[in-house]
């Protein structure tokens, strides 16, 4: 089942340049798809389109089926439910003045979830290894790598379908980034993500699917190990060879 | 070989809290050595006291001694002079080391007429202009011409780490120092500015002090390395060893962490 389709979509932030070229692709449920790409190559545009946050120029995104209107109040908390979105960097996408408890607990309260509130928090805050003491305290008590779990649990409280990660990882340490990526692998059971990142082996250890973005254009689609194992295009190519190795 | 860069039982603290403690290595001249930790490891500091440039509040003690002399301890007036001509440094990110009201040209030839005035070499106009123009072409960037007249904003990250090296060979060091001078760059742009980086040092017979957290961009960098966790060396070797059989448990973390990413690009190898 697709879950998000962008149909050829195209995107101008301003009349004399053009973003994205005539992007098409498909996301579906269960199969996690990588957008890679470098500085400019238009990712982060994609994934605000695929965020509902801006509107193409020209082309449709499809959620569940309907096209995307951003007027559609209804249909629009019905998607922010659905999708819910992890940044790049943990130590501004947490409101410092609010307690950890009241940031994970947002989105129930601003989509209208109803429920439990401790009970639904307590849940998310164990599917993210954190211990259920962190409620109490503030996102400076935390390193990056705890945050980074805090903005996934306030993520996962509205039981999305989809999770949008943007570079989620890449203003980690190694060492904790690597138990991020295996925290995203456990998730990735029962949610289907969206990885933005300029990092293939990020994205080969995620994502059955992937884009390779150029200056707004897909240069190449399909399968990630396919891709990977006999890349066509040769800014793939470059990209791959670009890549520093460890001595074998 | 000569000694360039010797560090010993080096100590940095601010307000009683040590952030290096009992750090030793040496450089020698022409060596090429890796520095790796994760963020707040104390490496960045480490580079800054071997040239006298630590932030004030941090007190240094031990012995930092950078071409034959010490730097701990020493006044600034005196420390002047090795800057530059004994070590220079490239950081990390080129939008910040460059002046934004100064266009490349200038900055760059700054950094020759100081060279110059100190070898007794020409400082007139035209001489600083050609040399200029002739480091920009070193650094393997377009159009000379044109970027010694560019502002820093007005061409890229990777152009702009470029005339940061080209400031830094003006002045034709024995060791450069790089913190991590990649990190802010695009995977294809990072491999150009390493190979630019490994040919300079290697044809002017450079030493080169390398930091980085990223493990294979320091293995293609240098021979030797040294591993800090909490401003402490917990393991020191030639990169082969080190990467193959790392001792230590935090280097055997950091190995593995680095292997699980590189094997999930081993079906494109």
């Amino acid at each position: 089942m697709s879950l998000i389709e962008v149909r050829n979509v195209s995107f101008s932030y301003t009349r004399q340049s053009r973003t994205l070229h005539d992007i098409n692709l498909t996301l579906r449920k269960g199969c996690n798809l990588g957008i890679v790409g470098e500085s400019g190559s238009g990712k982060t545009t994609l994934l605000r389109l695929l965020l509902g946050l801006n509107k193409p120029t020209s082309g449709e995104v499809r959620f569940e089926g309907s096209p995307l209107d951003l007027g559609n109040r209804q249909m629009m908390r019905g998607f922010r439910r659905g999708v819910q979105a992890v940044f790049q960097d943990p130590y501004s996408s947490l409101d410092p003045r609010q307690r950890v408890f009241d940031i994970i607990a947002e989105p129930l309260r601003s989509l209208g979830i109803d429920g439990d509130k401790n009970e639904a928090v307590t849940q998310v805050l164990k599917a993210v290894g954190l211990s259920s003491d962190a409620t109490e305290r503030y996102p400076h008590e935390f390193s990056g790598g705890q945050r980074q779990r805090i903005a996934i649990a306030r993520a996962i409280i509205s039981r999305p379908d989809i999770i949008l990660a943007d570079e989620v990882v890449s203003a980690l340490d190694l060492s904790t980034r690597i138990r991020i990526v295996e925290l995203l692998k456990e998730l990735s059971a029962t949610m289907t993500f969206v990885l933005v990142s300029h990092d293939l082996s990020l994205v080969s250890s995620l994502c059955e699917e992937m884009i390779i973005l150029e200056r707004g254009h897909i240069v190449e689609a399909g399968k990630t190990h396919e891709i990977l194992a006999n890349p066509g295009h040769s800014y793939t190519q470059k990209l791959l060879g670009s890549i520093p190795r460890m001595p074998r | 070989m000569t000694t360039l860069l010797d560090i010993r039982e080096l100590n940095i603290e601010a307000n009683g809290k040590k952030l290096v403690s009992d750090l030793s290595f040496t450089i020698a001249a022409g060596e090429r050595l890796g520095l790796i930790g994760e963020s707040g490891s104390g490496k960045s500091l480490t580079a800054l006291a071997a040239i006298g440039l630590l932030p004030e509040g941090l007190q240094a003690s031990g012995s930092v001694i950078l071409d034959n002399r010490q730097v701990i301890g020493a006044r600034d007036r005196d420390l002047v002079p090795l800057r530059g001509t004994a070590a220079a440094v490239i950081f990390q990110e080129p939008l910040t080391a460059l002046d934004p009201l100064m266009k490349i040209g200038q900055q760059v030839g700054n950094a020759v007429k100081r060279r110059a005035k100190r070898d007794g070499g020409p400082t007139d106009k035209a001489s600083i202009q050609r040399e200029v123009l002739a480091l920009l072409d070193q650094v393997a960037l377009p159009d000379p011409y044109r970027i010694s007249a560019a502002w820093p904003h007005e061409i890229s990250g990777g152009q702009r780490q470029r005339a940061a090296i080209a400031m830094a060979l003006a002045c034709k060091p024995k060791l450069l120092i790089a913190d991590e001078p990649t990190t802010a760059l695009d995977v294809t742009t990072q491999a150009e500015i390493l190979a630019l980086l490994g040919k300079l040092v290697r044809e002017r017979d450079m030493a080169l002090l390398f930091i980085s957290h990223d493990l294979p961009v320091v293995a293609g960098a240098v021979e030797r390395v040294v591993v800090m966790q909490h401003g402490r060396v917990v393991e020191t070797g030639a990169v082969s060893t080190v990467f193959d059989q790392p001792e230590h448990a935090y280097t055997q973390s950091l190995v593995a962490a680095a292997r699980a990413f590189d094997d999930a690009l081993e079906i494109a190898r």
